[in-house]
């Protein structure tokens, strides 16, 4: 089976990983070339220099478009493209075109039949999204190292491992939906929809109390103003560099909280003095940088965990829907019965004339015997043609 | 000797309609079975329970001695050749004998190739570009490599011309004569059935109106032309089936054991055909008029 698996299989895989390949070789040229600008763009002792927005900002601009490309684009959408192409079809399109008659009548049985499926082309799924993220995080360490924002959500998910678990998660979703929507589009457009919420979900709400986040609280420092208006800085309380900033406020001097602004009359003392802000103090939440490989191994986990549970969903519906659970005549299921008729016909004396024929129509009948030997029709309880 | 095919009360739902009902059969093996009936009457439907693809929402049904698909083992004694005769479209026809290699322990090989060759099949050729004939050859080529017991075969030839369908059948009857498996095969054809088949149920509007050996349906079955009598005086052991009066004549379709003494009475053999239309116009008659006898039917 595995050998079939991966004759319907291996056209696909020969266009991803042909194409990842092709990939490879751009991403190993322009990703030397940035290491050496990064090396003599002199970013790694700028502090000391005492100017590193010039340097940064001149390095940034180097290849900023394949930037947007690999570190966003086709990183962020490629788990969801197989899921779409490779995950929705799996089940769906046998369903859809029927050879699921062809295949599930040979001796293999349905659980093999999956087995073999979801192994090769799940694992087939995750090597090219891992391919992916490591070529994308290889090439995107000059710029991690200069900004050294890695655990912030808009790269976080799209470097190192994580991508692995979307990858489990994307085709496991789309093997569900083919298999409960049992057609090949509409299990397409419902994983993409079905990933894109998972992730949105996991973003917002989950991931921020993988661990329980650190608070830190500090005085505001009041910049220089003479207008009546002062806009509060965003965050002036900074946790370590690269940690993830969950959430930040400014509270008043009473402890409420304010929307970010202050309102100062022209003319008030307070503005002379540079006093405005007094009592007004900043709190934070953040998860430090030195959580960033556990949060990677977490988010993993917990889509691989995911991705396992619609797989064995998978398997058990697979089955279910096969295993003819012995002779069970259910009460009540049962359809109205010839005999369960005819005893209406019985009660009805004006229906007896009917009855001949009616027993012909409504009865199976069994000739039994060779031609010459013993026959007897089936009349089971012996009331044909008994009234005659 | 175990029967090929044995149900008992055996029904299928889909949401609210019945497909199939209260269907009790037994089929001894080594039989060539033709199972005819309309469109919609539930034919694919025990076809597919026999075969496993679905499960009785009541009853009981045992293929070869046991459940249907139950296993590998039981999935390799049961060839199958769907409705439509599917198969991938994207892999060529040597492909397909591949499949059936590695997904078939008991795999003649040399069967498979031989009779593609025989049929002057192409093996590099993709089984999407080839004719529906070319198609269901290939298609019941690989259901009998795997060396089944029972052979299954859904509607195989509904969507072939005269000639591809009668090659078919042809091909099929080499196979039976060969290998001495057991058939069933559906179709809405009498005629399809009547050249090949020594076997026949009758299943309309998701019921089994008739069930037994073709020799045997056409001896105990029988034409009866005479002056006009009413249907309540025949003897006991004579089943109308079909009726039609005129003025003078009543023209009768019986069922006996016994054979027809009554004088007054012309007695003509009927053709399968016609046997398998009366049934079929009564069972609709039935369960249009809710069991009232039907009085204009006249067998053809």
């Amino acid at each position: 089976m595995i050998w079939f698996a991966w004759r319907q299989f291996r056209t696909q895989a020969a266009v991803v990983f042909g194409a990842l390949a092709v990939l490879a070789v751009v991403v190993i040229v322009t990703g030397l070339q940035l290491r050496h600008w990064y090396d003599i763009s002199g970013i790694a002792n700028c502090a000391a220099a005492g100017d590193c927005d010039t340097v940064t900002s001149a390095f940034t601009t180097h290849y900023s478009w394949l930037q947007t490309l690999l570190g966003n684009v086709l990183i962020d959408f490629f788990p969801a493209v197989i899921g779409v192409f490779w995950g929705a079809p799996l089940i769906a399109r046998e369903l859809d075109t029927g050879s699921y008659r062809l295949v599930w009548t040979q001796s293999v049985t349905r659980t093999r039949w999956l087995a073999a499926k979801i192994t090769i082309v799940g694992a087939a799924s995750v090597a090219a999204v891992g391919l992916l993220s490591w070529m994308v995080t290889w090439w995107s360490t000059p710029f991690d190292k200069m900004a050294n924002n890695k655990f912030d959500p808009s790269v976080f998910s799209e470097r190192d491992i994580a991508p692995l678990g979307y990858a489990a998660f994307a085709f496991a979703l789309g093997v569900t939906a083919g298999l409960l929507i049992r057609r090949t589009l509409p299990a397409m457009a419902t994983t993409l929809v079905g990933y894109i919420a998972a992730r949105v979900v996991v973003l917002i709400w989950i991931r921020p109390h993988f661990q329980a986040p650190l608070h830190a609280t500090g005085l505001l420092q009041a910049p220089g103003s003479d207008s009546g208006l002062v806009k509060l800085p965003g965050a002036t309380l900074a946790p370590q560099p690269g940690s993830w900033l969950v959430s930040s406020q400014i509270l008043d001097p009473s402890g409420h909280p304010t929307n970010g602004r202050i309102e100062v009359r022209i003319g008030d003392p307070c503005v002379a003095t540079h006093s405005c802000l007094t009592g007004y103090h900043q709190t934070i939440t953040y998860q430090p940088a030195s959580r960033y490989w556990p949060f990677q191994w977490y988010e993993m986990s917990l889509f691989i965990a995911l991705a396992a549970i619609l797989i064995g969903f998978c398997f058990w519906q697979i089955n279910g829907r096969r295993l003819p659970t012995t002779s069970r005549i259910l009460p009540g299921t049962r359809p109205d019965t010839p005999s369960r008729l005819e005893k209406t016909l019985d009660r009805d004396p004006a229906a007896h004339l009917d009855r001949a024929t009616f027993t012909a129509a409504e009865r199976p009948m069994t000739v039994r015997g060779k031609a010459g030997g013993h026959r007897q029709p089936d009349t089971r309880d012996g009331t044909d043609g008994s009234s005659r | 000797m175990t029967a090929v095919l044995d149900t008992d009360g055996l029904g299928k739902r889909y949401r609210r309609r019945w497909a199939l009902t209260d269907c009790t059969l037994k089929i001894p093996a080594g039989r060539v079975v033709g199972l005819v009936g309309p469109n919609g009457a539930g034919k694919s439907t025990l076809l597919n329970l026999a075969v496993g693809l679905i499960t009785p929402t009541c009853g009981r049904i045992d293929v070869l001695g046991t459940l249907p698909a139950r296993g590998s083992a039981e999935l390799g004694r049961v060839g199958f050749v769907a409705q439509d005769t599917p198969t991938y479209s994207g892999l060529s026809v040597a492909d397909h004998l591949r499949m059936g290699a590695r997904l078939n322990p008991g795999w003649d090989r040399q069967f498979a190739e031989d009779r593609i060759a025989q049929l002057g099949l192409d093996p590099a050729q993709r089984a999407g570009k080839l004719s529906g004939g070319e198609r269901a050859q290939l298609a019941l080529t690989v259901a009998v490599a795997k060396r089944p017991e029972l052979l299954v075969l859904d509607e195989p030839v509904a969507r072939l011309d005269p000639l591809a369908r009668r090659e078919f059948l042809q091909s099929l009857m080499e196979v039976v004569a060969d290998q001495g498996v057991s058939v069933v095969l559906s179709s809405h054809l009498v005629a399809d059935l009547e050249r090949v088949c020594d076997h026949l149920i009758i299943l309309v509007a998701s019921r089994v109106r008739l069930t037994g050996d073709v020799d045997q349906l056409l001896a105990t079955h029988h034409l009866l032309t005479g002056p006009r009598r009413d249907t309540d005086r025949l003897p006991a052991d004579l089943h109308v089936v079909q009726e039609s009066h005129t003025d003078r004549q009543s023209t009768l379709l019986v069922r006996t054991e016994a054979p027809i003494l009554d004088p007054a009475w012309t007695v003509g053999q009927i053709s399968l055909e016609d046997l398998v239309l009366a049934y079929m116009s009564q069972a609709r008659a039935g369960a249009s008029n809710n069991g009232h006898r039907r009085l204009t039917g006249v067998p053809r």
